[in-house]
């Protein structure tokens, strides 16, 4: 499943202009104020671009023509609050999410995505009642519930606490690859890049400044930003690499 | 030295605002106490002489609508102006706060000026057979008129604080736009709701200046509880006290019900 996006979005002072086609788990990085977030909301729709199509699947979201609304996207946000309903049990917050169903086929379902996640035991606590983690997996179930084609993560773990962390992006790694799904994983964090992600994409200043193979990009990085950013990633792979230099496009 | 002076006078600063707290209490509490002090047991067959139940079932009629009308209307006001940041939306919600400005004689003038026999819309609501002045409507659009700020503005207020990314997420989980806003927008915004349809009821309850200029003094008509009190303090003022606590009574029990936990928490499924 292939996510074809060729897209100009204007939102305030930031003008997007995003020409790409991921597969499999990309990692979107970039500086504050980039348009990471701007993407994913054009994504489902919460944002209309200027111009442009989103293709997914071969499914056309977005043209000329068509501007699917983002229930008809089937693609699963989690935001970086993680948008979880306050007044609503973790079970109900999963059973909300699914689209097919009696009401107790979608509670039984909603049920097993929980214990899937080893959720079962806080399936009535409300989202305020649950740890950072704990909300994290109840987003994630939440995302599944809805049969989705593709998600969308915006900084996952960026709410947790620094002892929590590892444990959730080795979960969150495991769980992403069982999905199968494909994902756009917004982070800031280079260590999440090589614990999720296939491919890379870096956007600066609402344009797309490199792509590619986490290697790849490491190995040739086409700005400074790249280049610092890579750098804490070739540290933490354990296997050798040449070191990184340099190189502008122009060149 | 300074420190002492200084002491001196928080000490000073605080003994007044206890003696200016502790005098607006009893200038709230005193007349309270003294219409039930007064009361005597006469009193109230002489107010239902004077027409008490049939004022009391106009009032309690009347501002149900009143209050039917806020909901189905103002709901729907209250989300559009959360949604927009337009220069017309904060116009828009000038004007809906007026109403809680404008003194209730002058809500009254406005309301004929505009649907009055000889208001603007007077002649084309007469071709339609429809004369508001002098009837129950014309309560039931002075009783709203008043009360739409209360009801209106808060509940916007509780709309915007929702966070729109929560929205949006809910969205590309396959949530069509209407079941967003009544499994989340309004559930979440439940308690405003309450607590402005509480104000804005007993608001409608009390109206009076407005309903009288407007709609007049009818009997079973446009006789509200307010005007009836009015009315009885021409003779005696004891059936006008009976009056005054029914009211008083009605306004409080109202209040209490729909500010009540158990409530908010039924229509809000909120804990």
């Amino acid at each position: 499943m292939s996510l074809e996006l060729d897209l100009t979005v204007k939102q305030g002072t930031l003008t997007l202009e995003v020409e790409v086609e991921c597969e499999g788990v990309t990692a979107v990085m970039g500086p504050n104020g980039a348009g990471k977030t701007t993407l994913l909301r054009a994504c489902i729709g919460a944002i209309t671009p200027e111009r442009g199509s989103i293709v997914l699947g071969g499914r056309t979201l977005l043209d000329r023509n068509t501007n699917l609304p983002p229930e008809d996207r089937h693609i699963a946000y989690v935001p970086q609050g993680l948008g979880l309903f306050p007044h609503m049990s973790a079970l109900e917050n999963v059973v909300f999410a699914r689209r097919r169903g009696s009401s107790a086929q979608k509670r039984a379902e909603a049920g097993r995505l929980l214990e899937e996640l080893e959720m079962s035991h806080l399936a009535e606590r409300f989202p305020r009642e649950l740890s950072g983690g704990e909300q994290q997996k109840v987003a994630l179930a939440r995302a599944m519930a809805a049969d989705p084609e593709l998600l969308l993560l915006d900084e996952p773990l960026s709410a947790l606490d620094p002892t929590a962390k590892p444990r959730m992006r080795r979960f969150l790694a495991i769980w992403l690859s069982e999905t199968g799904l494909p994902a756009l994983l917004v982070t800031h964090d280079p260590a999440d890049a090589v614990e999720f992600a296939d491919d890379l994409l870096v956007l600066e200043d609402g344009r797309v400044s490199q792509r590619g193979t986490l290697d790849d990009v490491a190995v040739r990085p086409a700005t400074e930003f790249v280049a610092a950013l890579t750098a804490g990633l070739i540290e933490r792979r354990p296997r050798t690499l040449p070191p990184p230099s340099v190189v502008s496009e122009d060149e | 030295m300074t420190r002492t002076v200084e002491a001196g006078w928080t000490r000073v600063l605080r003994s007044l605002a206890r003696v200016g707290a502790a005098l607006l209490l009893v200038l709230i509490a005193l007349p309270i106490v003294s219409l039930a002090l007064t009361l005597r047991v006469s009193d109230l067959g002489d107010a239902v002489e004077r027409g008490l139940w049939q004022a009391l079932t106009l009032s309690l009629t009347s501002t149900t609508v009143a209050a039917a009308v806020l909901v189905l209307l103002g709901t729907p006001l209250a989300w559009s102006l959360a949604r927009t940041s337009s220069r017309w939306a904060r116009a828009i919600e000038m004007l809906v706060r007026l109403p809680a400005v404008t003194p209730p004689a002058v809500a009254g003038v406005a309301l004929l000026a505009a649907f009055g026999r000889q208001g603007l819309f007077g002649d084309s609501l007469a071709e339609l057979g429809v004369a508001l002045p002098f009837s129950t409507a014309a309560v039931i659009i002075a009783q709203v008129f008043v009360a739409a700020p209360f009801y209106v503005l808060p509940l916007q207020d509780a709309f915007r604080e929702i966070d729109e990314d929560m929205l949006w997420t809910a969205r590309s989980l396959g949530a069509s736009p209407t079941r967003v806003f009544f499994r989340i927008s309004l559930p979440l915004a439940m308690p405003s709701l309450l607590s402005g349809l509480a104000i804005g009821w007993a608001r409608a309850l009390g109206e009076f200046g407005a309903t009288l200029v407007f709609a007049g003094n009818l009997p079973g008509t446009t006789q509200t509880l307010p005007i009836a009190i009015y009315t009885a303090m021409e003779g005696d003022l004891g059936p006008a006290r009976a009056m005054a606590i029914v009211l008083l009574v009605v306004a409080m029990l109202l209040f209490l019900v729909l500010r009540s936990k158990p409530l908010a928490s039924m229509l809000g499924r909120s804990r």
